[in-house]
């Protein structure tokens, strides 16, 4: 096949301060005509800094090519000057990012960035130009694209925008396409829609595709070949079908067992690798890896490992084929053993719980007024962000709670703990009304209801160090002397895992992950009874997500909690949670232990949102009936069922009249006229 | 996510390395360093202008008229015979503490009052941010000479008259940040801990905040000296035999075309102390911010 892109040994330096500091090291890779690559890798390892450099769009942030070519057809683009560069960019490469909201101007129409970047590259007048800018719109599936076309960025969805960047991308027909994690950032569901417009445009264009991704599901059903990268250095580099059958390097072997899927056990604790990425300035001696790697050797720590041909693939590792034959290689390593112990455990708790209810939902709304620009402009609408929930969380039990950003299950969860009024409707925790309570008394109960919030570089005061982060709820509750604050907190550095000497620290001297424990120190400080966990885990990296995880689950065990656990990805919540809620436009649409829901969704929504998940399993294919459209407005939200704009099985009756949420088995509720 | 992963490998580096921080160190540095010299040794002079000063600020020597700086005065004589220098250093003092109380009264009252306006928010907020803008439609040394004008000359009068001046600034400063603090999630999780309100303001919201007023505060130190001393200039300032630098500008006004020295001076004094603190300034607030005290 004719190689399209081909790079050899580049090196990326940036210019620091103090120095230059390398972001990646003799990476070489090539992309066929009409293949699709996918590089992968947690944050910092260099993926994105790979792409850029394609582009040299590191140029504009104080990055330089100090060594290595980038050949595309035929032109060395590492030589090229700017000026040059700029003929290429959109005519050969174009480039879609994760943001899209960020990367359209907000004070220039959709229509006259696509016409503008049309009208650069080719040979167009005008007229022509806007009707192959609304021929493109028009296939990238967005609706009305003449109306579209007049509109600003800030009209649009985040999933609309994504299209639309996509179209731009598009407009020159470019050989190469290159998409820096694209759907990152958008919910599942909107994240099926746009894998399927890549690939079906791939085709019809004739384009390569680079696509970086932290998602290996993402990989496996995109892929022809996936390079995995880790500190700035390709360690293995495999065809898809090769890579997920037998990964060579323990990195990747490591990611692929911290994915959780949907079909594996829950009982057993979520494989991790141990520690996190190293930064940049202070990568270990020898192979990189080899601090968190558990068949390192005394050679690992001194010798780099070449990146080197193993059974028709390359992996960057001193044992690949000793490995490979090796006899636990397949089985989740090390920890059989707390395995077993831990199922033990779950029986236990499984027959503790569904004794008492812990929080008693009743009927819980919340509205928001909008329009309301001043107090003294009257409010015409409301935001219906929940309505009418009705549902118990049971002491000792994790509740998941899933749906599309917009669902309303943020909201749901503040309202919970009270940080939000609720407009009506009933919240009992431990039997007591919360709404009763005043201001005083309600603190008081705060002792026994924590939160731990998604971004763990938000959710702590930066000016303080970690010791006091970790104080504040025992200096607020209890009168403790400081040397006993001290002792206490130092506890709870070793119960999530922290070093001890951290105390002094500042949060921003801690990676996400650590940042991460340090919230969990704070919410469990005062031993309460409930935490919930806002997307926790979401901003996380794969392999320290796992990490996450397996530390809540303990500490659940050890302490009794029970959890409230929100999020979107829909794995991780089905590893966790013992019952799961969906929400959609802010009412509760099923409701069901979280393997019945699963294997036997009863509500059209909650199969549409579990075919969208990618698998991270290239044999399995599955015929994807992944929901069309995306969640409307709940400013507005439609009448009847409020699926039914995107329903597949909506009838006459699912327009007009709104189905009551009903138990249809023992413990399973669907709102739903017509269940699967 | 990214760009955090990026400031985090650089953190790694020790603070100051002047070894290897070569350009770092002759450009940056030695500006503070020549900055807080300066700052040091004219509030030294506002302390002890006796120690300092060659001369009597009332010794005239009549024989030596409107003399050019030469090695006996070095910044000359003025029309009675008085000795600049020795003039500039006396006025010092009433400079600074017009420059410094009105700084400390202004950020204090218009603090305190953005700080209400933008932790409450609703219509507190409403209501004195209208009274903060019909402050602010008035020019800063406008409404500085009318309130000299109206309570009469007098050291205190001018501190009152140039801090009112300055309030609807720090104010709004003080207000903009107090709303973005406050929707912060650490906030937040401080409430949902069941901190109270009045801890969640003193520990959370008031630390974060107030950065901005103290490098505001810095700048506001030159234009507060810069508006008393524009006050004195115009006959509205102190009325004491030692004037201070604004009289000094004014006094020497009238002899511009025969003796430069005697404006000049003082007005270089001025200039120098108000640009010495705001290199000053800047630094404390890199210093104040813990992020960027490490990646310096």
């Amino acid at each position: 096949m004719e190689k399209l892109l081909d790079i050899q040994h580049l090196k990326v330096d940036f210019t620091m301060k103090d120095g230059d500091l390398t972001a990646i090291k003799d990476v070489s890779l090539h992309i066929n005509i009409g293949e699709t690559v996918c590089i992968v890798g947690e944050s910092g390892s260099g993926k994105s800094v790979t792409s850029k450099a394609i582009m040299r769009l590191i140029d504009y942030e104080n990055g330089k090519i100090s060594a290595g070519s980038i050949v595309l057809d035929g032109m060395d683009l590492a030589q090229l000057s700017q000026k040059k560069l700029r003929s290429i960019c959109g005519k050969k490469v174009a480039m879609i990012f994760q943001e899209p909201m960020a990367a359209f101007d907000p004070v220039f129409t959709i229509g006259s960035q696509i016409i503008e970047t049309i009208l650069e590259n080719k040979q167009f007048t005008k007229l022509q130009a806007k009707e192959r800018a609304l021929y493109l719109l028009n296939r990238v599936g967005i609706s009305d694209p003449a109306l579209r076309l007049n509109q600003y960025p800030n009209e649009l969805s985040g999933g609309m925008l994504q299209r639309a960047m996509i179209a731009m991308a598009l407009a020159c027909g470019p050989d190469l396409l290159i998409a820096d994690e694209p759907t990152t950032a958008l919910d599942v569901t909107i994240q099926a829609q746009i894998l399927k417009l890549l690939q079906e445009i791939k085709e019809e264009f004739g384009m390569s595709i680079l696509l970086i991704t932290h998602d290996m599901g993402v990989a496996a059903q995109m892929a022809d070949r996936i390079i995995v990268m880790y500190a700035g250095r390709i360690v293995e580099y495999a065809t898809v079908s090769q890579m997920f059958e037998l990964p060579h390097h323990p990195y990747t072997r490591g990611l692929l067992q911290s994915i959780t899927t949907i079909d594996s056990d829950r009982s057993k604790k979520l494989y991790s690798i141990n520690g996190s990425i190293p930064g940049l300035a202070d990568l270990p001696p020898g192979c990189q890896f080899h601090p968190r790697c558990p068949f390192a050797t005394e050679r690992c720590s001194m010798e780099l490992p070449p990146l080197r041909e193993v059974n028709d693939r390359y992996t960057a590792c001193w044992y690949a084929e000793d490995l490979v034959e090796s006899f636990d290689w397949k089985q989740p390593s090390g920890e059989t053993k707390n395995d077993r112990h831990s199922i033990k455990e779950i029986v236990l708790s499984d027959s503790k719980r569904g004794s008492e209810p812990l929080f008693t939902i009743q009927q819980l709304s919340k509205f928001y007024p909008i329009g309301k620009k001043s107090p003294f402009s009257r409010n015409s609408s409301y935001l219906r962000a929940v309505e009418n929930v009705t549902f118990t969380i049971e002491k000792g039990e994790t509740f998941g709670l899933v749906g599309e950003s917009g669902s309303g299950k943020s909201t749901l969860g503040r309202v919970l703990l009270q940080l939000e009024k609720p407009t009506s409707g009933k919240v009992f925790f431990q039997g007591q009304d919360l709404s009763k309570l005043d201001a005083k008394e309600l603190r008081e109960k705060r002792r026994n209801m924590q939160m731990i919030y998604q971004d763990p570089y938000g959710s702590v005061n930066p000016r303080w160090k970690v010791g006091d982060i970790i104080g504040e709820p025992l200096q607020v509750h209890d009168s403790l002397s400081a040397k006993d604050k001290h002792d206490r907190v130092q506890d709870l550095l070793e119960v999530v895992g922290l070093n001890k000497s951290s105390f002094n620290l500042y949060p921003h001297e801690f990676s996400g992950g650590q940042r991460q424990r340090i919230a969990i120190a704070r919410a469990i400080a005062l031993n309460p009874q409930f935490i919930l966990a806002d997307e926790a885990v979401s901003a996380l990296d794969v392999s320290v997500q796992a990490q996450i995880v397996n530390l809540l689950q303990d500490l659940q065990r050890e302490r009794d909690l029970t959890y409230l656990f929100i999020a979107h990805g829909l794995n991780i919540v089905r590893h966790v949670s013992d019952r799961i809620g969906v929400m959609y436009l802010g009412q509760m649409v099923e409701m069901a232990p979280s393997e019945t829901l699963f294997l036997h969704p009863a509500h059209h929504y909650t199969k549409g949102l579990i075919d969208s998940i990618p698998i991270a399993d290239p044999a399995r294919t599955r015929e994807r009936i992944s929901l069309k459209g995306e969640i409307p407005s709940p400013a507005n939200p439609p009448a009847g069922c409020r699926f039914h704009t995107r329903c597949p099985a909506a009838t006459a009756r699912c327009r007009e009249e709104q189905p009551i949420f009903r138990e249809i088995h023992t413990g399973h509720w669907v709102a739903c006229h017509d269940p699967l | 996510m990214k760009e955090v992963v990026n400031t985090k490998t650089v953190l790694h580096v020790p603070k100051w390395k002047f070894t290897k921080q070569k350009t770092n160190f002759s450009v940056e540095n030695l500006f503070i360093l020549g900055a807080g010299m300066v700052v040091i040794f004219i509030i030294l002079c506002a302390l002890f202008p006796k120690w300092i000063a060659p001369y009597s600020p009332t010794f005239m020597d009549t024989s030596l008229i409107l003399s050019p700086p030469n090695s006996a005065h070095w910044f000359g004589t003025d029309y009675f015979g008085r000795d600049v220098l020795s003039l500039v250093i006396y006025g010092s003092s009433d400079s600074l503490i017009i420059g410094i109380a009105s700084v400390l009264i202004g950020g204090l009252i218009g603090g305190i009052i953005g700080s209400v306006s933008g932790y409450f928010g609703g219509i507190i907020d409403v209501v004195v941010m209208r009274l903060i803008e019909i402050l602010m439609t008035i020019p800063g040394i406008l409404l500085a000479l009318a309130i000299a004008a109206a309570l009469g000359p007098g050291l205190m009068n001018i501190v009152l008259a140039v801090a009112v001046s300055s309030i609807p600034g720090y104010a709004r400063v003080m207000r903009g940040q107090l709303m973005s603090i406050k929707k912060r999630k650490y906030v937040e999780a401080s409430r949902s801990i069941g901190t109270p309100e009045w801890r969640i303001f003193l520990w959370h919201l008031l630390p974060n905040s107030w950065s901005p007023l103290l490098v505001m505060a810095t700048i506001g130190l030159g234009t507060s000296i810069l508006i008393g001393s524009g006050l004195s200039f115009l006959g509205l300032g102190i009325i004491k035999e030692i004037p201070d630098w604004g009289a000094l500008l004014s006094q020497g006004r009238g002899y511009l075309t025969v003796g430069w020295w005697i404006s000049t001076f003082p007005g270089l004094a001025i200039t120098l102390f108000v640009l010495s603190v705001n290199i000053i300034g800047d630094k404390l607030r890199d210093t104040f911010d813990p992020k960027t005290s490490r990646t310096r």
